[in-house]
């Protein structure tokens, strides 16, 4: 099946990377070449992937292209997985196409996406934050935003309202880092 | 208008703002996030040991089937293989909590529909169930049990002859429950017609599990992506006809008999041998070879402060938890920490899908819509 796949992809040799170790993970490097496989997997009689099961973004501080978005899709015919990724670009925002007209149900994981992240996806008709507080500034799943934040200690007071203050922290945070020098 | 965050039918904590016509309503728009914990933020921070009892706190009312995904993503990235009996123990384990989450989100389902009794017969078995969990790990609920390599304790004496025990009387307790709904007049006007869904529009909106199956399409991972030895187990996978709210409660109460059979089957089958794997660069040694060899000290020490390496690269796995597909998305870079862990449960498609398949609905039915899609808030938000 992967060899059927790799031969009907319009690609040339170097956009196009897949790896099968042990899931099929198809790489891609720009999002034109992403929406036409999308929609070449989704739609395709053979391949048949119409269930979406996961599209997440991961966070490389330390390379050029800094976010990487992957659909994890499941063909329920073929009893298959795969994984499909590609960057995402932008100059102050980072932006990606959005999915939601192939896949309805990445409504909800790219305003995740966005809340957390930071990605702004063009074409998603109600992009707002999803899981953090009302007034949080800033995306927490990005890799130099600290695990205890900035703003966070927030206590009843004197105003009878929540009140926002820089953190105190009354123990310091515990980084487990023992890794040795020495690699087993 | 708010259908606030402390309601007795939400579930947890569910704002939901509903724009209303009457008693109709046109539009509802879930808030959620306000039991978001960071735990995927939190992971980057420690090993894989120190992030298993996470995974307990996700879904709380079935603890550990979360603990089997985490463990089998961890073992297909440092490529072993788990003896027989700790997949027997845990296939036993994954069925017990599936019975103990199909207990709660049945009973809940009728008690927020108006059916009280339920409530407390299907709780006196979950209290019979978390002795179990108690006596095979030492907690009730959030057991650290299932662990990457295998599982952390052996089976006590007696377990599996009072699991057989407890097997016998709970198909007359699932007889009982049966009884009490499915030919009621009340209920079945509550709940047939009621969030109605169809495949298309089901596999469209990410469903999975019982949602999916309940409007008639046969999908269920322990079939179709088996995984730890359910291939060797007989069992059915029921499906519904209409995709309403009353074939979703049969689907389940089925459920509930069938994983009985796979319990009873594994109670049969479950051989002795190792629990974990006998690589002791993944699990601990026991506790009398650390205090007699210098190796199992050491390797206990290492395992305890830096913790185990994985294969770099990433990987879905996914499995059937109780609700649907639960699924983990780990990326890891070599290290003893995940670079990147992300978490898919059932419920947040299922609550993203609440405003599809409660549209034109009366207020009443959005209840019942929200207890036939088993909500968790902790999976939820995580």
């Amino acid at each position: 099946m992967i060899d059927y796949l790799i031969s009907l992809l319009p690609f040339q040799e170097g956009k196009l990377k897949i790896e099968r170790n042990r899931n099929v993970e198809i790489l891609v490097e720009n999002e034109k070449d992403f929406l036409i496989t999308l929609f070449f997997l989704k739609n395709h009689t053979f391949f048949r992937f119409q269930f979406l099961n996961e599209e997440t973004c991961v966070d490389f501080l330390k390379e050029r292209e800094r976010f990487r978005i992957y659909v994890v899709l499941t063909s329920l015919e073929r009893r298959e997985k795969v994984i499909l990724s590609c960057p995402s670009r932008g100059k102050l925002v980072h932006q990606f196409p959005s999915l939601i007209t192939f896949f309805p149900s990445s409504n909800w994981l790219e305003r995740e996406i966005w809340d957390l992240f930071g990605i702004y996806f063009l074409g998603h008709p109600d992009l707002r934050r999803i899981l953090t507080d009302y007034g949080f500034e800033g995306f927490p799943l990005r890799k130099d935003f600290p695990v205890v934040g900035y703003v966070e200690v927030r206590y009843d007071e004197f105003y009878k309202s929540l009140v926002y203050e820089p953190i105190e922290l009354t123990q310091e945070l515990r980084e487990f880092k023992f890794s040795n020098p020495w690699v087993f | 208008m708010n259908f606030g965050p402390q309601h007795p039918a939400a579930h947890g904590v569910l704002r939901l703002v509903i724009e209303l016509e009457g008693e109709i309503i046109k539009k509802a728009d879930p808030h959620i996030g306000l039991l978001h914990r960071g735990t995927e933020k939190l992971m980057e921070g420690r090993t894989y040991l120190q992030n298993l009892p996470y995974f307990d706190r996700l879904d709380y009312v079935s603890m550990m089937t979360q603990e089997h995904l985490y463990s089998l993503a961890i073992e297909e990235l440092t490529k072993t293989t788990v003896p027989w009996r700790a997949k027997y123990i845990r296939i036993l384990f994954s069925e017990l909590t599936r019975i103990l989450n199909h207990l709660l989100a049945l009973t809940t389902h009728a008690l927020d529909v108006g059916a009280l009794t339920p409530f407390l017969w299907g709780f006196e078995e979950r209290e019979k169930i978390m002795e179990f969990y108690e006596r095979v790990s030492g907690a009730r609920m959030h057991a650290a049990y299932v662990r990457p390599g295998g599982v952390s304790f052996d089976l006590p004496v007696g377990l599996l002859e009072d699991i057989h025990t407890f097997g016998v009387q709970f198909r007359e307790r699932i007889q009982e429950i049966e009884e009490l709904l499915k030919e009621n007049r009340i209920w079945r006007q509550r709940l047939i017609h009621v969030g109605s869904l169809s495949v298309e529009d089901a596999v469209a909106y990410s469903f999975s599990g019982v949602m999916v199956r309940g409007s008639g399409l046969p999908w269920d991972l322990r079939k179709a992506f088996p995984y730890d030895g359910y291939e060797t187990f007989f069992f059915q996978v029921p499906i519904g006809e209409k995709g309403d709210c009353y074939d979703r409660f049969l689907v389940r109460v089925e459920e509930l008999k069938q994983s009985l059979w796979i319990v009873n089957q594994v109670l049969e089958r479950i051989e002795k041998g190792p629990i974990r794997v006998e690589d002791y660069k993944l699990t601990p040694p026991s506790r009398s070879q650390m205090k007699f060899s210098m190796e199992s000290l050491i390797n206990h020490f290492k395992l305890y402060t830096e913790g185990f390496h994985l294969l770099k690269g990433d990987i879905y796995t996914m499995i059937e938890a109780p609700k649907g597909e639960f699924g983990v998305f780990l990326v890891s870079d070599g290290s003893n920490k995940p670079y990147r862990c992300k978490i898919r449960s059932p419920g947040f498609f299922h609550l993203q899908g609440l405003n599809m398949m409660a549209k034109n609905h009366y207020l009443a039915d959005l209840v019942t819509i929200i207890g036939t899609q088993d909500i968790v808030f902790g999976e939820i938000d995580r």
